[in-house]
């Protein structure tokens, strides 16, 4: 069967099962719209490339498959190398495709020409640029494989304009040496040895903790680590990625650590003395100065990615190799450790005097931000999935929200995306759309992408959105306000600038507002029972309310700064 | 190709021990030279000297001769980067005990009357070897292990205008060592 690239193009995804992607299209990428006229496959046209990215990796964290935008070249490739360095930070499965000039013009300074994959080269787990028009299946094969297997990750296709319009004889490789990837060998066989050198260090520890990082979630291993952690009693903490891969109602869960972590999680690993890390990557949030980190801990070390160990920590035991089979062999080997007894007894004291706290909402005064949170999830179906986008919003809905279950928490880590919120609960609604999707966002990011709603409002995908609205670039005014003496330079944004209510509106959508503690749960019962357009709710919250626990940059997570109303020399 | 956050400079077998040579197999495919260079200046790992060339007579495999500073970072961690790379087949680690290695120099060498002795001398007694002549000038060659390289350049250094050029290391296994 003779088709052109761009027909095998589409025709690839559909072998790959892709059920839709996001995109917008442009000069280089034209020949591949046309095809797609025919296609299964769901096209959202985005209003910004940027928004491609996002919905993508809000898509692939919510469902677990690949993620897969296409946009064309120069200026839509550049505008959707955001969302490539976010999926990157936090290892989502993406599958970007990039329109190219022709073959003959690359390098010539070409209309719309930009060299998108050495651009991307740092920031994708493998990118290809498309030589013939016969090699797309295997590229395109080539592409999910990578990011889908081993450490998932963004893998970028270029092509050009010339060889989507050319001629090809379709075939579809069906083996993996097809792929023709000599260098890419994912798994890894267990280490019974370094197995059972790590159970002996579990069966010997007194002050054990799992630190659960979002390899666990990648790895579906949820289930195994459930079991893992009640057989040997071992206490939880779930990484800001991590959220949702242990419930957050299960008594063993202390909670996230990091810079904004919960009292009792961070404390726990400070006086650990073994840390089993389960896909995490002891990131500077998580670890605060690595000097004083965890001083007493050993470390058993398990990651799919070898280069993870000892990056960061020297690990006593590594373990490389998938989450989810390592849980699975350790549990076969442990032992359960002697007696976590005093252990809990220390850890729930610490629950005790420090659990999580803000300061009641006064009737007339502003919205407390953590309440309002508190709320929605009151009112909220059980496996709501929430979305976030960056500041201080995301770290009161990684706190105050309960996640129960994997993939119901959305959000932009380790590169710390603001407008991630908006365009990423669409994507996870798409994919889930039996669930109700919220998005906790900040008035600074929301203003990023909320062009995106539009989008949401013509395709039909009724999320909901959440503004806490301080006025401010919060988390930054939380730093000026604590680390430059009060010094506020360039945070404030206005609280009615715009009117969100009536953006909200001009976009489709229905536009609601409170502003005091009694409209609250009366908002949040309307925006409930809107089921066919996004709906957009301004907050208008507390701007000099602050983010605690905290501990300072630069500072160890000894020195870890609580609630004021908990400081009476305790901390 | 230079891929050296740093020039290379000057002698390198009074160089530290922590210099490591990894031979590394790559596809022969566009830009594969240009990632590896990438990864290195972004995980700030620094590249003493750099070889390529078609391996063992394919044409779908290169072999990169890398001198890294096992210093500056943990081999292990370069090591690990650097085989994420998916064009990355296979890398071998040559500690420099274990390897034979090996390194062209070329240099252009003016003289007088007075110093074309000196010269030749210099020549015959490295084991070098003239590739080209000119009135005034000789391009002298070198192969050898980068200790004589570096014991030959600097010989050169009491001749007036020398243009000099190095390859870099290029290494394999000592037969009867261990791989890895
Ligand atoms: C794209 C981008 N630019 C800048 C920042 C730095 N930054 C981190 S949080 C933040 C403020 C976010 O403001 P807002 O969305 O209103 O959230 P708030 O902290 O007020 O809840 C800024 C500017 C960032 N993370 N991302
Ligand atoms: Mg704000």
């Amino acid at each position: 069967m003779e088709l052109t690239g761009a027909q095998a193009l589409i025709k690839s995804l559909e072998q790959q099962g892709v059920d839709v992607m996001f995109g917008l299209p442009g000069g280089a990428i034209l020949p591949v719209y046309d095809p797609l006229i025919d296609s299964t496959i769901r096209h959202i046209l985005v209003r910004h490339e940027q928004g491609a990215g996002h919905m993508a990796e809000g898509y692939a964290l919510a469902t677990g498959r690949p993620g897969v935008a296409m946009v064309t070249s120069g200026p839509g490739a550049t505008n959707i190398v955001t969302p490539i360095a976010n999926a990157h930070m936090d290892s989502t499965p993406l599958v970007v495709i990039t329109g190219q000039v022709a073959s003959g013009s690359i390098g010539t300074d070409a209309f719309q020409e930009c060299d998108i994959t050495g651009i991307t080269s740092g920031i994708t787990k493998h990118n290809f640029l498309v030589s013939s028009a016969s090699e797309l299946p295997r590229i395109i094969a080539a592409a999910f494989h990578l990011a889908t297997t081993g450490r998932p990750g963004p893998v970028l296709v270029d092509v050009p304009k010339d060889i989507a319009q050319s001629k090809m004889e379709w075939w579809w490789p069906s083996t993996i040496e097809e792929l023709d990837l000599p260098g890419y060998r994912p798994n890894v066989a267990v280490d019974e040895d370094a197995v059972a050198r790590a159970a002996a260090l579990i069966a010997s520890a007194e002050r054990p903790v799992l630190y659960v990082g979002g390899g666990t979630l990648k790895s579906r291993a949820s289930a195994e680590l459930l079991a893992f952690a009640e057989r040997t009693g071992i206490p939880v903490v779930t990484t800001l990625m991590a959220r949702g891969a242990f419930p957050d109602s299960h008594p063993q869960h202390l909670g996230m650590p990091g810079m904004h972590g919960f009292y009792t999680a961070v404390t726990a690993m400070q006086r650990s003395d073994l840390l089993i890390s389960l896909g995490a990557r002891f990131d500077d949030r998580v670890t605060g100065r690595l000097d004083g980190f965890a001083p007493d801990a050993k470390i058993i070390h398990v990651d799919i990615d070898k280069a993870e160990i000892n990056k960061v920590r020297r690990a006593d035991v590594a373990l490389i190799g998938d989450v989810r089979e390592m849980l699975t062999a350790l549990d076969a080997a442990t032992s359960t450790p002697t007696s976590l007894d005093a252990w809990w007894r220390q850890l729930r004291a610490w629950q005790e005097e420090f659990p999580l706290t803000y300061d009641e909402p006064t009737t007339d005064g502003p919205l407390r931000p953590q309440s309002v949170i508190e709320a929605i999830a009151r009112q909220a179906a059980p496996g709501t999935i929430v979305a976030s986008g960056v500041g201080q919003h995301q770290m009161w809905a990684a706190q105050h929200w309960k996640y129960e279950e994997p993939g119901t928490w959305i959000n932009s880590g380790g590169a710390g995306t603001m407008g991630f919120g908006v365009p990423a609960a669409i994507g996870a609604k798409v994919g889930r759309p039996d669930r109700t999707v919220w998005t906790i966002d900040g008035d600074g990011c929301f203003q990023m992408t909320a062009q995106e709603l539009v989008t949401a409002r013509a395709e039909g995908i009724p999320i909901k959105v959440a503004i806490l609205n301080n006025a401010y670039l919060g988390m930054v005014r939380q730093w000026q306000e604590m680390f430059y003496d009060e010094r506020y330079s360039e945070v404030y944004l206005s609280p009615d600038l715009p009117d969100y209510v009536k953006w909200a509106e001009a976009m489709g959508c229905v536009g609601l507002r409170a502003t005091s503690h009694q409209d609250v749960d009366r908002v949040i019962a309307e925006a409930n029972s809107v089921h066919d357009v996004p709906v957009v709710i301004d907050f208008r919250t507390d701007a000099s309310e602050k983010v605690f626990p905290m501990v300072p940059s630069g500072a160890t997570n000894d020195d870890i700064v609580v609630h004021p109303r908990q400081r009476g020399g305790n901390a | 190709m230079s891929a050296t956050p740093e020039p290379y400079v000057g002698p390198t077998s009074s160089s530290p021990v922590t210099h490591h040579i990894l031979s590394v197999l790559v596809e022969n495919k566009a830009g594969v030279l240009a990632r590896i260079a990438g990864l290195f200046a972004r995980r700030g790992f620094n590249i003493y000297s750099l070889a390529v060339a078609p391996a063992e007579g394919h044409a779908r495999f290169s072999r990169i001769t890398i001198v890294v500073d096992a210093e500056t970072t943990p081999l292990e961690q370069i090591v690990g980067q650097l085989d994420k790379l998916v064009n990355v087949v296979a890398i071998t680690d040559l500690a420099p005990r274990d390897a034979v290695e090996r390194e062209l120099l070329l240099a252009t060498v003016s003289y007088e009357s007075d110093t074309r002795t000196a010269v030749l001398d210099a020549v015959a007694s490295a084991g070098a070897s003239i590739v080209d002549v000119d009135a005034g000038a000789v391009t002298i060659m070198l192969a050898g292990t980068p200790a004589a390289c570096d014991q030959f350049e600097r010989r050169l250094e009491s001749f007036a205008s020398v243009e000099l050029h190095r390859t870099g290391r290029v290494a394999l296994s000592r037969l009867g060592s261990q791989k890895n």
